[in-house]
């Protein structure tokens, strides 16, 4: 099986590994400082978060470069595949966490809560809620008075960038389609078009973040609705601008005139990326905004 | 930019060789030598610890600090000490095994191993802060609300985790890739060496419980300073919650540590009786149940919360059902050295001694798994005796066994034998004399985690810290002895040891800097 393609490449000694270690190092070290207060954190984690910049630009450049200059045979192909598919799925587990949380606190702490009389008496559990400390939810559509909240509804915004990260999936389907046949043009419209939808979801929960917090009375300190609803959405909104960076990389390769039909795995892998963040919205959409 | 052609000839030397190296050879000493480091880093936690423990009243430390190094001694032994050195036996021996060049992903093999120092150094710093707070003091558990009202330790604890969980999750894809991806022709799955297997499953449950550790310390991060309500009833969340996305992390956990010890065990004990390993195929279908079964038995570890009863009783019974793949193991082990030649050279010294102890620390498993009978064990020295048995005398006896047997192959010497069976005879006495009494104190009542005890439980203190100590320094003859082996000594031969099967033994000792140059072919 291994030698049937040529000899497996082995790179050579690289200092980009411990390039990025002492980023990450930087910026985690910034990190506790910042939020400790500590003056210097900011600086060690612009530090950190340069380098790993740095590194992403060559590391992952000089493997475009190794990759477009046939170094890599359908073994090494393989294994690249393998790596990207448990990587993604390290990212569901990851995600799996906070929708463990959610459905935790849905179905039995927010329950436990409201059935203890003693310590937390008249308590509604019903959801949405931020808790029998926090304010209280009204109904969608109305202005929040102090201590309220408004909930987020599903049918708005939420709706509309369910069909575009949807139609998102799709173009980039059919950009691959494009590639496979070898057609640029096709391959070039379709990124274009994924990358336009992905920006545009990314616009439309800016929006939405910004109508919640200066609206509805709705912050990530909104008890335990809030914070599901922030963290849950958030970290989804990261990983869609990281996934936009990606195809937007992806797109100039293609215009650089990158990838072949028979040899593409980095378009495959932000392609699979993307389907990703794709599901967990989909996720999101029926468990945090809509039921 | 390196061009295709010359990638085969750069050899750096000094320093540079290690900070840049792609080669699994150099990542897998890397990681077997911070392992070592890390364990007296943690040795030494254990032994103050030991030290304070000695007679009642406190003696050395304030209980502030004796609560900081008892969480660091567990961070570090799990994932500085245990963890790594498996990761150093998957990269020196995943390729030999199954005939490959190299790992799958060179240069992330790198960047997995170097996260680590810089991990362990964001930790290990805090306990420098003692003005500030100190270190982590809760417990290596971490469990809110104690954990949030933590110092700025407990933030650079969190971050730590969070770069450990990154270099297991990506050594554990590099794993899987390797082991999917460059099987020699001819290996089928169902040929692979056990420890081949058993690394594969480990794969797997990093990559499944990991990422949920990154998620259970960011929630703590941001309970701690962004305002959420996670753990904070008054907001409608749970500190329960963290209990339960903590062990969802932390049960498959102890399998991590545990399943490669398995396999290494699987190695030595069908070499030293000349008799192939007796049941592969059963030993491969427990190895994949185990760690089915470790993903539902979570709240084991937190029988006295306050479930409602049906919890109570189905993670009673599905953490009992572990019992049958693990004596499947144990059986398959006895039936391997039943009527085999056996010879007792050091490896398979300690692992006749890991299957005797393991043993122990599994029975007394199954005891804490019983709900109402946890609920007298919960938090005594009884759950100290055990997870010891089965880390200390489990995992850490494993990695002896197998660092002992694979040592001739790595550097192409074989060790003293006299100063390895030193070694395991004093390890034996040394950690059975420190870990057996904990069960009776632990049966007596004695509280983990006080630094302080009441007077009637002196004498069995006594003997554990004076076991710790024996066994603590007697490590140092294993360094020694390593020492030694990498310097010279009697010439290893390719096949080393007489019963050794397998394809690595078919490379010379020391191996070539790739493996295997072109894929040999497995009948």
């Amino acid at each position: 099986m291994a030698s049937a393609h040529g000899s497996y490449y082995l790179p050579n000694p690289s200092p980009w590994p411990i390039v990025t270690s002492a980023s990450l190092f930087l910026l985690a070290l910034g990190t506790v400082l910042t939020i400790n207060g500590i003056k210097l954190g900011p600086w060690l984690m612009l530090l950190g978060a340069l380098g790993i910049i740095a590194m992403m630009t060559s590391w992952f450049g000089q493997v475009i470069g190794e990759s477009e200059s046939g170094a890599y045979n359908a073994q090494v192909d393989r294994s690249f595949r393998w790596g990207m598919a448990w990587f993604i799925f390290s990212e569901v587990m990851f995600f799996a966490a906070f929708f463990g949380a959610l459905f935790y606190v849905r179905m039995f702490a927010v329950d436990w809560i409201g059935s203890n009389d003693i310590l937390w008496p008249n308590f509604d559990p019903t959801w949405p809620t931020a808790g029998p400390k926090g304010p209280m939810p009204i109904a969608p559509g109305s202005i929040p008075g102090p201590n309220q909240f408004t909930p987020m509804g599903a049918w708005g915004i939420p709706a509309l960038n369910t069909l575009i990260l949807l139609s998102s999936g799709a173009t980039v389907t059919w950009a691959h389609w494009g590639l496979l046949k070898d057609n640029r043009a096709q391959l070039i419209t379709g990124l274009f078009l994924t990358v336009a939808l992905g920006i545009s979801f990314i616009g439309f929960q800016a929006y939405e973040y910004v109508h919640a917090y200066t609206e509805l009375g709705l912050t990530l300190k909104t008890g335990i609705y809030g914070t599901t609803f922030f963290m849950l959405t958030g970290f989804h909104g990261f990983h869609v601008t990281m996934g936009t960076i990606m195809l937007i990389v992806i797109l100039l390769r293609a215009l650089k005139g990158h990838f072949r039909p028979d040899h593409h795995f980095g378009f495959e892998a932000v392609a699979w990326y993307w389907h990703f963040v794709d599901v967990v919205w989909l996720f999101l959409f029926i468990f945090v905004y809509w039921l | 930019m390196a061009t295709a052609t010359a990638h085969h000839d750069a050899h750096p030397t000094g320093i540079t060789r290690w900070l840049f190296t792609t080669n699994h050879k150099d990542i897998g000493t890397l990681y077997l030598v911070f392992s070592l480091f890390m364990f007296f880093v943690g040795g030494t936690m254990a032994l103050i610890i030991r030290a304070e423990l000695f007679e009642p009243g406190l003696q050395i430390t304030n209980p502030h600090f004796y609560n900081q190094m008892l969480t660091l001694h567990a961070l570090v032994m799990i994932f500085g000490v245990i963890m790594p050195a498996f990761v150093g036996f998957a990269n020196w021996q995943l390729p030999m095994m199954l005939g490959a060049p190299d790992m799958a992903l060179p240069r992330m093999n790198n960047w997995s191993f170097w996260i680590l120092p810089f991990a362990f150094t964001l930790l290990l710093s805090t306990v420098f802060m003692q003005d500030q707070g100190g270190g982590p003091a809760g417990g290596w558990t971490m469990y809110p609300p104690l954990a949030i009202q933590g110092g700025i330790g407990t933030d650079f604890t969190i971050l730590s985790i969070h770069m450990m969980g990154i270099s297991s999750v990506l050594g554990a894809i590099n794993v899987i890739a390797t082991i999917l991806n460059m099987r020699a022709p001819g290996m089928t799955l169902m040929k692979m060496p056990l420890f081949v297997w058993t690394w594969l499953i480990t794969a797997f449950l990093l990559i499944g419980a990991m990422p949920v550790l990154a998620g259970a310390v960011t929630m703590l991060l941001t309970d701690r300073h962004f305002g959420t309500h996670f753990f904070d009833a008054a907001g409608g969340g749970d500190p329960v919650l963290f209990q339960h996305v903590f062990w969802f992390f932390g049960h498959p956990e102890v399998y991590i540590l545990i399943l490669p010890a398995f396999g290494i065990i699987s190695q030595v004990i069908p070499t030293f009786s000349r008799k192939p390993l007796f049941g592969y195929n059963s030993m491969v279908y427990a190895t994949a149940s185990i760690a089915f079964l470790s993903h539902v038995v979570w709240a084991h570890h937190m029988f006295t919360v306050g479930m409602p009863v049906a919890g109570e009783l189905f993670f009673m019974y599905a953490t009992m059902l572990i019992a049958v793949p693990t004596g499947v193991k144990i059986f398959n082990w006895i039936a391997t050295m039943w009527r085999g030649a056996l010879t007792f050279e050091t490896p398979m010294l300690f692992a006749i001694a890991f299957v005797i102890l393991f043993t122990i620390g599994g029975l007394s498993g199954l005891m804490l798994a019983i709900v109402p009978a946890d609920f007298q064990y919960q938090d005594t020295y009884f759950v100290v005796a055990h997870f010891h048995y089965v880390l200390v005398t489990g995992a850490i006896v494993a990695i002896f066994a197998g660092a002992y047997f694979w040592l001739p192959k790595w550097t192409g010497h074989m060790y003293n034998e006299r100063l390895g069976k030193w070694h395991f005879w004093l390890t034996m006495i040394g950690m059975n004399l420190t870990f057996f009494p904990m069960h009776f104190l632990g049966l007596a009542g004695m509280q983990r985690r006080v630094p302080d005890y009441a007077l009637q439980f002196t004498d069995f203190n006594q003997w554990a810290s004076v076991g710790a100590f024996i066994f603590g320094f007697s490590q140092l003859l294993f360094v020694i002895l390593v020492i030694q082996a990498v310097r010279g000594g009697k010439r290893a031969t390719a096949q080393v040891w007489e019963g050794a099967e397998g394809l690595e033994w078919t490379l010379s000792s020391p191996p070539p800097y790739h493996s295997f140059a072109t894929p040999p072919v497995v009948k």
